[in-house]
Parts: C-alpha cells; structure tokens; sequence
C-alpha cells in the first residue's frame, strides 16, 4: 500500500516537475539522483528560477521520505553537490582540496574527484532563510521530544518562521509539556507582534507568566525598545509585566537558598542527632562520630557491590543494615572503652578520638585508601522543576524527607517507648533511675548504640550526596558538634533547629560572601553566640543542667 | 573532695626543684652530645648526621608546644583543641620574615612581593606584611600574635563561663576557622601552599649544616626557657590559684579569687610558648601551611601530654618526643600501622594510664589522683 502510495506521489511529482521544465523552457535532459522519486525535485530545484526552486525545496520537505532531513541539510551546509558532466547530485565529503563522492543512497559514485568537476547548488540568503524554516519545520513534527523542543526553542528567536495556523494545530497535539510550553512563548511572540491591542496585550500576559530567562529577556527587550516597533502602550505594558516578573524571581530565588538552607541543614541534623543522643542524653563526647557516618556510607557502597543488579533494593536495604552495623560497632566501643570513662568526659573525648583513627585506618588498609563510588538510584536522579527559576533536586529533597522521619521516630522512641522513658530518666538522675530498678549500664548500651545507628543513617543519606572515602567523617565532626552545641544538649528539637538554622544561614550568606568565608563566618558567630548562651538554644534545665 | 585537695599539693611537688635540675641538666647534656656530635667527622662513630639534628629540632619544637598545652591543661585544666592554631600563628609570623629575607631570589624576582602575590597579580604589600623584613618586630609577633588571639578568646569565653567539654568544642571551632580562613587565597598568607622556599635566617643560609644545629640549640634553650617559665609561673602565687581553679573552680571563685583573670593571664601565656615552638619549628620544617591548623593536630599535642603525664612539666616533654620518636619509626617501618598504634595508645593511656607515663610511675607511690567531675 506504502509503496503504490509513494509510486503515485512519485509519478505526480514527476508529471509537475516535468511541466515546470517545461515552462522554463528548459533543454536537454533533468537532473538525476539515483532515486525517480527525487529526480524532478532536484531538476525543478537546479534548472529552476526564483520560486519554483522553493516550491522544489517545499515539496521535498513535505515529501515524508525517511532521509529528508538529511537531504534539506546536505543542500544547506554545501554536502549535496552537482556532478557536472553527467548531472547527477552526489553527496561529497572533502578531502583536503578534493572531494569524494557518494550516491545518495551511499553506493559509490565517481570516485575522488577535483573542485572543478563538482558545482555547489546554488543558494541565496532567502532560499537558506527558506531551508531552515522547512528544517525546523521538520523537527515540529519529529517523534522525538528533544528535536520538537529544539525544532520549537529554534522559533523562539524567529516567531515569524511559523504560521499562525500551523502553530495552532501543533499546540493542539502537542503532549509534552516542556515543549507546549515553549509553543506557548512562540505563539506569545506572535501575538505581541499582533496588530490587535487585545492580542498584543494577551500576548505580554503571556510572556510575563512564564518566567523561564528567555522570556525574561524578551519581555525587557520590549520595554526596553526605543522607536516605531513596539506600540507605546506594549512598551508600557512590557515594563509592568517585567516588575512583576522580578518580584516573581526574587521570591522564588528566596525559596530556592531556603531549600539549599534546608537541605544543608538537614544533613546536619542528620550528622549531629546522633551525637545529641549521645552527648546529650549520656554526656558523652564521641569523637568517632564521625567515623560510624562513614561506616555507615561504606555499609551503603558494600551493599551495593553485593547487590550490582538493583540499586534501588541496595540502598532501601543499606538503611537497616547501616543501622544494625553502626549500632553494633557503637555498643562495642562503649562496652569496651567508654563505659570505663563515664564522668570523665575530656578521657573519653581523647579515648574515642583514638578510636576514630583506628576506625579510619581500618577502612583505608581494608578497602582502599581511595574514595568507592556509590551509585544514585534512578528515583533519587533529576530535578523536580516548580517553574523555569525554581528546581529542586531529587536526591536533596529525599535526604530532607528522610532526616525528617528519622527525626520524627527517634522523638517517638524517647518520647512515647520504655525505653525512651528510661533513658530520659536515667539522663536526668542517674542514681535516682537506678533505684528505680533501670538498668543503667544496660540502658548506657543501648542509647549508644542508638546514636550510633542513628549515625550509620546519616551515613547512607551521606552516600548518596557526597564523595564517600576514610575521611569521610572528618569533614562533618567538627560541624555535628557545632549544631549539637548551638541547638542546646539533651535536646532534640534544639538540634533540628540549630541544624536548620546553621543550614540557612550558610546559604543566604554564600551568594555574597562565598562558601568558605560563609562557613568561617558561622563558626565565629557561633563561638560568639557560646558565650552569650552557653547552654545554646535551649538548654537543659532542672538538676541535669548542673 | 579529699582526693582532689590532696592532687592540689602535689602538683607544685612534681614541678619542684628537684624535677626542674634533674630536666634541665639532662637537656643542657643532650644537647651539648648532639651539637658535638653533629661537628665530628662524619666516619666518627659519634657522629650525628644533619637530618638527625634537624630532626631533634622539630621533637624539641613539638615538646615547647607540649609544655604549653600542659600549662592549661594540667595545671588550670582547660583541655584546649586548638592549640595548634597558636602554634601554626607563630609559624606563619616567622614564615612571613622568612619570606621577607628571600628578596628578589624568588622565580619571579620581585624584591618588594613574595612569589605567590606576584603570581596572584597583587601590586603591593599589604598593610600586615609590613614590619615583617625586621627580625625584632617578628619575633615580638611570634609572641603578640597568638597572645593577642588567645587574650580576646579567652576573656570572652571565661568571662561567660564557658568551661569543660564546651570550650575544648568552641577551641576546635575556632582553629577549624583559621584553617578554612588560611586556605584562602585572599587573605595574603599563600593559601594552600603555604609560605616556603625559605633561603636565610638572620642571615644565616638555612641549608647549612651549621645553621641546622644552630636551629637545633636555639630550640633546646627555648625549651629550657619556656620549662623554666612554666616552673616560675607555677610556683607563683598564680600558679597556685590555678592549680586551684583546676581542683575546685566554684570553690575558688567563691572564696574571692579573681578566676577569669588568672585562667585569661595563664591561656595567654600558653598561646605565646605554643607561638614560639612554631615559630623554631618553621625554619626547621622549611614550610608553613593551613593544614598546621587542622584539628588533629591540637588533638595530637593534646596525647603527647596525656601520653606523658599531665599535670608534670617533664611529663609533657617526655610524651611529646616520645610519641614524635615513635610517630617517625613507624612511618618509616610500617607506614599503615602508625593510625592504628596512635589510636591504640590514646585508648590504652586514657584506659590505664590517666596520667601518663610519668604518673603511671607515680603511681606507684600512692600519689594516683581521683577523678574531679562527678558522674552526670
């Protein structure tokens, strides 16, 4: 059916083709390609004058062959030439100063032969002007999203290159919504471009609305104008729409650095509740805190060497499994160092100090010195795109969604568990809880393996979102303690505050001062701020305080 | 609080008279072997080679640092973590004359810009460079510098009570910001790359073998000056209030002492000794950079003195050159393994042997002392 189509379309182009020739008064024989289906085009396109050539070039385009792309491009970028002595048009590929030729369809043809044999076809700035507008043209219709969104973004400069009509129809076909929305910028251009005041205002309307930088840009070249070519009241309207669009921007700029803030913070309050549990409820300063993290981040990377198939099921299962390991390594090291130290914090500082360089050097001699790879999974990949300012990242946003669960359960299991119950009560008064029947050691234990869990958590959220080596746990110690210190200890709303805080305000301040003098400059106001309150934000009271 | 009254008339006891003659003749011997040593004849069997006594040098600079992390933390209690940003303040002063005296010998032969501002396109000095080509100013920098530093952060930090556990966190903090702050090329002191390509000291070229031992004696009778500051300090009645402060803060504030005022005037004295030993340390290293400041590096000198016996002047000396000898061995024989053993001894010494080496020996006399914070 396909071919008798192609046949009679075929036939027809021929016949025109043939009768064009005619008309031109056009002697001897046409241009042959090598394809029937094509020879008149080209004689039409070679022998022909002013706008026979372009209704040649226009029945090309619209001729649905697979390689029509191709052929508009090879006639525009000079890949398509004339073979003169036997009026054939080949496709050529340079040579140094030669040119080997080609059939159309990729057979060879004459061989290697000199710049005299070969004639480029000819073409004027409106025919190439005309050659684009088909390419693009092309691309409106491709089945690929990328080439209709390139094919479209290319209208965008030049929205004359389409008929009103014709747009009307793609946009009405049009599914992808990044491309639509680009349709709709095109189809905005025009209508500023309009005659009717209506259609010019529906069209800064428009324009202003979408606040991608392109229009951004069209918007204040409007209002920027000077002459005839924008009506005054366009002008006018153009610079209203461009205050609002920057009042737009700014505020979701704003809400930008508050997610980068929030985020941040959210790593650090991932990073530090665990020593707030830890420090806080237990007075005790481990050094190796840092140290679970990264083994929880190894935990992440180990199970997805085991599991190389699907990184999805290795991360969701790294996130029991870091818990239980950390949690594990932790109970070791209080039942084996720390639970000699209690009451002597500076000792247990130094002690759990040692024990973050033995930690270190075991991972660097037991599995590599070098930074391991550890793979996003494809539902933590991309962006999540509120408009064209705002973007939020998929792995960022999950990593503040967790720190918050994380932040909710452990609440919830000192909050509402036994077991909660008998750590607070054994933080508060110790003796008192003792006499009570808690366990105390038991409970020193549990709560330290509790923190250390917590850590390993933060180390598979960790993985996801920075490089995981041995030193790893180094870079965020020195931060968990400021949070910890600044948000108040024994307390696990302080520390997400503090931690959300200290975020932010990293941030807000980056843009101006850059990132390490950011960083620096919280450190000093936080040094400042230990000395006005130096229980922190919400300090402990009653007899634990003291 | 028995225990603890009984701790505060020993100390003054180990830092006595016998102690000091005892330390101060063994150095004033080692030195003089090593300096002799290092003047024989390289086929002599006493021979001590140049890189040896270079060596010597940097242990003894390391011991100065020692004796002034003791100062605070053995006898005032304050366990500091960021002693080690004093230290590299020292060093970076003595690296800024050193860069001064190379003049116009650098690769781009500039003589009024060190290398790296001509290579970052700068056009003149900037204002806290100046003075530096003068030794006397430095050397008065080496010691106004961290004093001034650990003057302001102490009378803030004291006079709000902030003590224990926090301020060794806002210590760390505060060293971890100059690192971060030194990176920076901006700040004018050579970013990452520090200050190096040093050539004279007073005119003496730091390549010679006889300015090495030269550096070596200096830093011996810096220490013996600095141990002797300490033993003077301590037996003064200041000394004596510390030692105080550390047994019994409450106690001693409540009875009338000024205790900010004695903890600030002892941190300040321990900044600049810990100034001085980067200072010597530099020009024997031949470099200076950030990464003096980081962290573990306060934490180190901090197990140097638990190591040997906080709370004895000799003791701190002892565990920095000790751990320092043991730190060189292991690099050289088993370069993983050194992590692992340093690791283990923080462990092991806070475990059995809370004062050190030399209490350890102590010990042994009865002389052990208590625990002083109550379980939480």
């Amino acid at each position: 059916m396909r071919n008798v189509l192609r046949a009679a379309f075929a036939l027809l182009v021929w016949g025109w083709a043939g009768i064009a020739a005619a008309q031109g008064g056009g002697a001897g024989g046409g241009i042959t390609t090598g394809d029937a289906a094509l020879d008149p085009i080209f004689t039409a396109f070679v022998q022909g004058r002013g706008t026979e050539r372009r209704e040649a070039l226009d029945t090309l385009a619209a001729s649905g062959r697979e390689d029509v792309r191709d052929l508009l491009e090879g006639i525009l970028d000079g890949d398509l030439m004339l073979h003169e002595d036997s009026d054939t048009i080949v496709r050529v590929i340079k040579r140094g100063r030669r040119f080997e030729t080609a059939r159309l369809d990729g057979s060879e043809a004459f061989g290697t032969l000199g710049r005299r044999d070969v004639d480029r076809l000819k073409l004027d700035n409106r025919l190439r002007g005309h050659l684009r507008g088909l390419i693009a043209g092309l691309g409106l219709t491709s089945e690929v999203v990328g080439e209709r969104l390139a094919a479209v973004d290319a209208l965008l400069d030049d929205p004359t290159g389409i008929e009103r009509q014709r747009l009307e129809e793609l946009r009405g076909s049009e599914t992808d919504p990044a491309v639509l929305r680009a349709l709709d910028g095109v189809r905005a251009r025009q209508l500023i471009a309009s005659a009717d005041p209506d259609e010019r205002r529906e069209g800064i309307d428009a324009l202003a609305a979408d606040l991608s930088p392109g229009s951004r840009r069209a918007i204040a070249a409007i209002a920027g104008s000077e002459g005839d070519e924008y009506a005054a009241e366009t002008r006018e309207l153009a610079g209203i729409a461009m205050g609002r669009q920057r009042a737009l921007v700014q505020r979701y700029e704003i809400a930008e650095t508050l997610f980068f803030g929030l985020s941040l913070g959210s790593v650090l309050v991932l990073a530090a509740i665990g020593l707030a549990i830890t420090f806080g409820v237990m007075g005790v300063i481990n050094m190796a805190h840092g140290e679970l993290i990264m083994l929880g981040a190894y935990t992440a990377w180990a199970m997805q060497q085991l599991l190389p198939q699907s990184i999805t099921a290795a991360l969701l299962l790294s996130i029991p499994v870091a818990f239980l390991v950390t949690a594990l390594v932790g109970i070791a090291i209080e039942r084996s160092v720390i639970r000699f130290l209690y009451g002597r914090p500076l000792e247990t500082l130094l002690a759990t100090f040692g024990i973050s360089l033995i930690l270190q050097q075991l991972v660097r001699t037991a599995v590599s010195p070098r930074n391991v790879p550890v793979a996003n999974p494809p539902f933590m990949q991309g962006t999540l795109e509120i408009n064209a300012v705002l973007s939020l990242t998929m792995n960022r946003l999950w990593i503040l969604g967790f720190c918050l669960v994380v932040f909710t359960l452990l609440l919830v299991l000192l909050k509402r568990s036994r077991f909660g119950l008998e750590v607070r009560a054994v933080s508060q008064n110790r003796q008192m809880a003792r006499a009570m029947g808690v366990r105390s050691a038991r409970i020193d234990s549990l709560t330290f393996g509790l923190g250390a869990g917590v850590a390993g958590l933060a180390g598979v959220a960790l993985s996801q979102i920075t490089n995981v080596g041995p030193n790893l746990g180094q870079a965020y110690i020195v931060d968990s303690f400021m949070v910890v210190v600044f948000g108040g200890v024994g307390n696990l709303w302080g520390t997400l505050i503090g931690g959300m805080t200290l975020g932010i305000a990293n941030k807000i301040m980056e843009p101006w001062a850059g990132a390490i003098l950011a960083k620096i400059l919280v450190l000093v106001f936080l040094i400042l701020f230990i000395q006005r309150r130096p229980r922190g934000l919400f300090p402990q009271r009653g007899r634990a305080a003291s | 609080m028995n225990a603890s009254v009984t701790a505060g008339m020993v100390a003054p006891q180990l830092a006595g008279r016998r102690a000091t003659l005892i330390f101060c003749t063994t150095l004033i011997i080692v030195t003089l072997g090593v300096a002799i040593g290092a003047t024989l004849p390289a086929a002599h069997p006493m021979h001590v080679g140049t890189f040896t006594v270079t060596l010597l040098g940097k242990y003894l600079s390391y011991a100065i640092l020692a004796l002034s992390v003791d100062l605070v933390w053995g006898y005032l209690g304050i366990l500091s973590l960021g002693h080690a940003a004093f230290f590299a303040l020292g060093g970076y002063a003595m690296g800024m004359y050193l860069m001064r005296q190379i003049g116009a010998r650098g690769v781009y032969g500039n003589p009024d810009l060190p290398d790296f501002m001509v290579f970052l396109d700068w056009t003149e000095l900037p204002w806290y460079w100046w003075g530096f080509d003068d030794f006397r100013f430095t050397a008065l920098m080496i010691l106004l510098v961290p004093g001034l530093l650990a003057y302001v952060f102490g009378a803030l930090a004291f006079r709000s009570r902030v003590n224990g556990v926090y301020l060794s966190i806002i210590t760390q903090a505060m060293t971890y910001a100059l690192l971060l702050a030194f990176y920076r090329n901006e700040m004018g002191f050579g970013g990452n790359n520090g200050l190096t390509d040093f050539r004279e000291l007073l005119g003496f070229d730091l390549r010679s073998d006889a300015t090495r031992i030269g550096l070596f004696v200096a830093s011996a009778v810096a220490l013996l000056l600095s141990y002797l500051l300490c033993v003077a300090i301590l037996r003064s009645r200041l000394g004596r209030v510390a030692v105080a402060i550390r047994d019994a803060e409450d106690r001693t504030r409540f009875i009338g002492y000024p205790v900010d005022r004695v903890k600030v005037t002892i941190f300040t004295a321990s900044a600049m000794i810990a100034g001085l030993a980067g200072a010597l340390y530099v020009p024997q290293v031949g470099i200076i950079n950030p990464g003096e400041f980081a962290p573990l590096n306060s934490i180190e000198a901090v197990v140097w003195v638990a190591i040997g016996g906080r709370g004895t002047l000799y003791g701190a000396v002892i565990g920095a050159i000790g751990v320092n000898v043991a730190k060189s061995w292991f690099t050289g024989a088993y370069p993983e393994a050194w992590l692992f053993a340093l690791g283990l001894l923080f462990v092991i010494v806070t475990l059995l042997l809370p004062k050190g080496i030399v209490g350890g020996l102590s010990g042994l006399r009865g002389l052990r002392r208590k625990p002083r914070s109550r379980p939480s």
